[in-house]
């Protein structure tokens, strides 16, 4: 099997995907010859040529309101957006038009198209590129958001997100994309989506995160396993629909949750999984829930970035915070 | 040194008298084939009335009446083959009604119900709202036939409000750099709710912006149906043999309120409005048919009497279709219900059992 960084994983998906079915198509800036500014789309233009990977203009309002044109029209769309915080033009046709498609023409149409775009920060890139933007997206009705914290989940999600019927907001932590490789099998298995993963089993505190805040929240449970505290550790890969199910049943086990993500506090989809909680797992909290994000402030330069992003210390000490309630 | 030069042409066949001021176009040699037209606007006009009247009557939502635009609508859609696809904005019932679109699901949708998007030809988009948004889905449909090598075209209508916004110009620049099978159509009616086109952009013309876009842009007289249709047939026949997209600037007039929520005495005094009622397209092509004598006031009366009955068959039985079960708001938004929607939507089966 061969060994793939994220990004790999994401190539590997899209050519799977390609080489599949016919109505898949890869388009957005630079990912024809360029073969995408991270090299997602490395290849491919000249593996299926330029009628199902092509270059659109510089406009991220037409290059997702195409992509609805081309859904509805039965095919596949997968739209890159170069960079997050060049994604708020995108998200009216993805409120407005893909996400509401089937719902407005009581299923005549239909919209299942994949908007992929590079989601945080930790890669000292220029102001506007290390946005972490789940939260805009996750307050739409109709859209699916998913985040890949591995390889391995970069290649079975993505593959779930083109077969899926429906519009899929697909965000990928450019952090990650070198930052590890694993073994995946290009086998064309998808992984399920709406679906929540439990990367660790522990009894004693729940560690709920997502996309690159799996690495520093399994760093924390590494350094807490070594002090002799079991944390179970939970990837919501999904963040909308969310798989409550691992999450509560993790809680009532150990009675403490932490949740951890990168996009700033408030609005976040953190604060509807402890709201979730607190509707249905109040009971089980022996101590209040701890939350470590990114800050409410602007995203700072790349000087600072280190101090926004949640750091595995940062996660430690909120774990021992749950602990220290008998 | 000029290094690009361009040119805006203007086209209209009936004066606002109803005279041939040059040859007309070979589909309407004969002017009895002008009678379909000509009775699609009257019935287009007679079912506006009666929309405006329901909602003045609470039995309606906010209603976009196309007073005084009906000869854009008819003749864009009358241009169209079935298996074209048409991308509409909110005014632009009359093409859907041409394209089989009935009454009654006009009615259902500004009524607030999701059902009337349904009927009528299947790959046809349902009418958008937020302005000049579904420039670029009409993009991706058009590529998809391009893609498909299938000889078929894609016609988007929007108005002068939405020439003002990016999605447009981002539609624009796309369909021309790929030569998309794809007709947009601008229903210049001069007002985007109270803002004039004077001082909605600087330029002379709104079909010069195609231009920047590497597009053929030219102007028609709006309220000529047989402009309209000329322009728009000439404009598929293009875009079937891919040489591209081209952009239709009908220049017309809004005679009526922007939607039956605005009151545009509040912006316009009515002697404006009045100058332009001697324009309107259905009294000329009456005109025109009157004098070519294919037309009487017999065949009036009658075509109205049989259109008022029309209508109100379709007001009643609109009035009469059962509300969409609460439920149903959970149904369609997505292929399958996520589980936690499931949730969502017991409760809300609940509430209404407890509440019944």
């Amino acid at each position: 099997m061969p060994e793939v960084t994220l990004v790999g994983a994401v190539n590997l998906a899209l050519a799977r995907a390609l080489e599949d079915d016919p109505t898949v198509l890869v388009l957005g800036e630079d990912v024809g010859v360029d073969g995408g500014v991270f090299r997602a789309t490395d290849g491919l233009l000249q593996r299926f040529g330029s009628e199902r990977v092509f270059d659109t203009p510089l406009a991220e309002a037409g290059i997702a309101g195409l992509a609805v044109g081309l859904a509805a029209q039965g095919f596949r769309p997968v739209a890159e957006i170069q960079f997050s915080g060049f994604i708020y033009p995108a998200i009216d046709q993805m409120a407005s038009h893909a996400a509401r498609l089937r719902n407005r023409t009581r299923g005549r149409l239909s919209c299942p198209m994949v908007l992929r775009a590079p989601n945080g920060g930790g890669i000292r890139a220029a102001e506007h590129h290390s946005e972490s933007v789940e939260a805009f997206f996750v307050n739409i009705p109709g859209l699916r958001v998913v985040v890949p914290s591995s390889p391995t989940k970069a290649y079975g999600l993505l593959l779930a997100a083109i077969r899926d019927p429906d519009p899929v907001v697909f965000l990928e932590p450019p952090r990650l994309y070198r930052a590890v490789k694993e073994e995946v099998a290009d086998d064309g298995r998808a992984l399920p989506l709406d679906t929540s993963f439990v990367l660790r089993t522990g009894t004693d505190v729940t560690l709920v995160t997502w996309g690159a805040g799996v690495i520093e929240t399994m760093a924390a449970a590494d350094s807490l396993a070594a002090d002799g505290v079991e944390a179970e550790v939970i990837d919501v890969a999904c963040l909308k629909p969310l798989d409550m199910e691992p999450i509560l049943a993790s809680v009532e086990r150990t009675g403490r949750c932490v949740i951890v993500h990168e996009a700033p506090l408030t609005g976040a989809p953190g604060a509807e999984i402890a709201a979730r909680i607190a509707e249905r797992g109040l009971m089980s909290l022996v101590a209040p829930l701890q939350r470590v994000t990114g800050y409410d402030t602007v995203m700072p330069l790349l000087r600072l970035e280190k101090q926004f992003i949640p750091s595995s210390r940062r996660v430690i000490d909120a774990a021992i915070r749950t602990l220290e309630y008998a | 040194m000029a290094v690009a030069t361009f040119e805006i042409g203007f086209t209209r066949f009936l004066d606002r008298s109803g005279e041939a001021v040059q040859p007309l176009p070979a589909f309407a040699s004969e002017a009895k084939a002008l009678i379909p037209l000509y009775r699609s606007m009257t019935r287009l006009r007679m079912f506006d009335a009666k929309a405006v009247s329901l909602q003045r009557t609470g039995r309606l939502g906010t209603y976009a009446a196309a007073l005084g635009e009906e000869a854009v609508t008819i003749g864009l859609a009358s241009a169209m083959a079935p298996d074209d696809i048409l991308v509409p904005a909110f005014r632009h019932q009359g093409a859907q009604l041409w394209r089989g679109v009935g009454l009654i699901d006009i009615l259902a949708y500004w009524g607030g119900d999701e059902r009337g998007s349904v009927a009528g030809p299947p790959e046809d988009f349902p009418v958008c709202v937020p302005i000049g948004t579904h420039f670029p889905h009409a993009v991706g449909a058009a590529l998809a036939i391009k893609l498909r090598r299938q000889k078929r075209a894609v016609v988007c209508i929007g108005g002068d409000g939405s020439t003002s916004k990016g999605d447009v110009y981002e539609a624009m620049n796309m369909a021309g750099l790929w030569k998309v099978p794809l007709v947009f159509v601008i229903s210049n009616n001069q007002w985007a709710i109270s803002v004039p086109r004077q001082r909605q952009t600087a330029a002379a013309t709104l079909a010069q912006k195609a231009i920047a876009a590497g597009i053929p842009g030219e102007q028609v007289d709006g309220n000529d149906v047989i402009a309209v249709r000329h322009a728009v047939d000439q404009a598929l026949a293009a875009a079937r043999e891919g040489l591209g997209p081209r952009l239709i600037e009908a220049v017309t007039y809004r005679l009526g309120d922007h939607t039956t929520s605005d009151d545009a005495t509040r912006y316009r005094d009515d002697a404006t409005v009045s100058s332009h009622w001697a324009e309107e397209p259905l009294v000329r092509l009456r005109r025109y048919l009157t004098a070519e004598g294919v037309w009487s006031k017999a065949d009036e009366e009658a075509m109205q009497t049989a259109l008022a009955a029309e209508i109100d068959k379709a007001v009643t039985d609109y009035l009469a279709m059962p509300p969409p079960s609460p439920q149903s708001m959970f149904d369609h938004l997505f292929a399958t219900l996520p589980a936690e929607l499931k949730a969502q939507r017991d409760a809300l089966a609940e509430e209404e059992v407890l509440h019944a």
